[in-house]
């Protein structure tokens, strides 16, 4: 469903990707891990074409992402994503921001907004949390209507990026359980974080990245067994000290 | 401590002063919207990607800027005229300048509001499909109005207390008027001690104003 071929970027003279090639299949759940300044994030961003890429091409549903020609806003409106820091929309409440897009990009009525809106946040547990603006909300709220937020859309793959990297450790876990039911329930996903715990759990293949490439790509067996790699093994023998 | 004061002087020549505080409020509204249109132009037109449109924009502001009010007044009392090659009554030669004039800081504090929005807030609203135009519409410009508001305020006041300028060209706004009732009759002190409480009134009630319907829309 998403195909990276040889994407690489550079910010001026600095190669941030490096010959990047992953492909992902409807229904599956990978999860990106790496050291921070390994392009993780860089790349995620690029399968939605919220940052642009230098060569290479990304394929998402058959559509070229690269090309100047595709409707960008369409195939983004077919993706959820996720934020690092939540990004809800401050001026609006739980509910508003769920139902915006519905309404703006897919040109949902009202009604079938809103009642699309209570069932998501009914299904995050959310429910009575509608009418709440994002600041009156926690961290582990807010980033759970950012899911529904995207969710809501309808979408036929799901970015996460550094889903829950901002959030007190006892909020990670309610966050973190709602995408493992998104997982069961057949999400296609792509989640960068260092959640181990969570790729252990959903995650059908493990990729690790560092220096901006893709150092492995293997199956969660294998990658938690013996990765291949020297640099993936000392990685992971360190978050995985304690 | 009022001894030997007249107030009785303002209710004499309230319709007087009534006729300068029209001109004032006239004037006030007149430019602060059209310095708000042209000031959303101007900010827009600087924020593009069309470099040199916003290069002259940025031209025109900084321009504007390091000029005193009172001399854009005299120009375009004087070059108005001569530009369209007819008279022009001095409440249209005014209105021009204050508006041009309060564009320019208009112009710089929505661009700033603009501005103030956090990137990933534009990359959340692109996330989810709304083209440049919807996040700027929905996502951007309801948090940068939010965050203008008390400045925007700020300069509106401002624009109502230089209004007065205008008697440099022969017009009498509120604060003109009572200067000529004042000196006519002797009166300066009651007439400025009423000045000052008016313009404390109005000012007072128009941030209340703008208070509340911040907390009303949620803003």
């Amino acid at each position: 469903m998403i195909e990276l071929a040889h994407v690489s970027k550079w910010y001026g003279p600095a190669q941030v990707l490096d010959d990047c090639s992953m492909t992902i299949a409807k229904g599956e759940v990978v999860v990106i891990c790496g050291p921070s300044g390994s392009g993780k994030s860089t790349l995620i961003k690029c399968i939605n074409g919220l940052e642009p890429f230098s060569k290479g091409t990304i394929t998402v549903d058959g559509i070229s992402v690269g090309d100047r020609a595709t409707n960008l806003p369409k195939l983004r409106s077919r993706i959820g994503m996720v934020f690092q820091s939540f990004e809800l929309f401050p001026h609006m409440t739980a509910c508003e921001n769920i139902v915006l897009a519905q309404q703006k990009v897919l040109a949902r009525n009202r009604e079938a907004a809103v009642a699309k809106a209570s069932e998501l946040l009914a299904r995050m547990g959310l429910a009575e949390h509608a009418s709440k603006y994002p600041a009156q909300l926690s961290g582990g709220q807010q980033q759970r209507v950012a899911i529904a937020r995207a969710l809501a859309m309808d979408p036929i793959a799901m970015l996460f990026d550094e889903p829950t990297s901002a959030l007190d450790p006892e909020m990670i876990t309610e966050v973190l359980d709602v995408m493992v039911k998104l997982a069961e329930d057949g999400m296609t996903m792509a989640v960068v974080t260092h959640e181990m715990g969570f790729a252990r759990k959903v995650a059908d293949r493990v990729v690790f990245m560092d220096q901006g490439s893709i150092v492995e790509d293997a199956d969660k067996e294998a990658f938690f067994g013996t990765p291949r790699s020297q640099r993936a093994q000392l990685f992971l023998s360190k978050i995985l000290q304690h | 401590m009022f001894a030997g004061f007249d107030f009785g002087i303002l209710w004499l020549n309230a319709p007087f002063l009534w006729n300068g505080m029209l001109l004032t409020l006239q004037l006030t509204l007149l430019a602060v919207s059209g310095g708000l249109l042209l000031g959303i132009v101007l900010a827009v037109t600087r924020l593009s990607s069309i470099k040199p449109l916003a290069w002259l924009v940025e031209g025109y502001v900084n321009f504007l800027r390091s000029m005193p009010l009172i001399l854009v007044i005299f120009w375009f009392y004087t070059l108005v005229p001569k530009l369209i090659g007819r008279p022009v009554s001095g409440f249209y030669s005014v209105l021009i300048a204050f508006v041009m004039f309060e564009a320019a800081y208009y112009s710089e504090i929505i661009r700033a509001g603009i501005s103030s929005v956090r990137r990933p807030q534009i990359s959340a609203a692109k996330a989810l499909g709304l083209t440049n135009l919807q996040s700027m519409r929905y996502v951007v410009l309801p948090q940068a109005v939010r965050n203008m508001i008390p400045v925007l305020l700020t300069q509106s006041i401002i624009m109502l207390q230089d209004t007065s300028l205008v008697y440099v060209v022969g017009l009498r706004d509120f604060l003109t008027s009572a200067d000529i009732v004042a000196s006519r009759d002797n009166r300066p002190t009651e007439l400025y001690l009423f000045v000052a409480i008016v313009f404390l009134v109005v000012c007072f009630s128009a941030s209340r104003l703008v208070n509340r319907l911040r907390r009303r829309y949620a803003l």
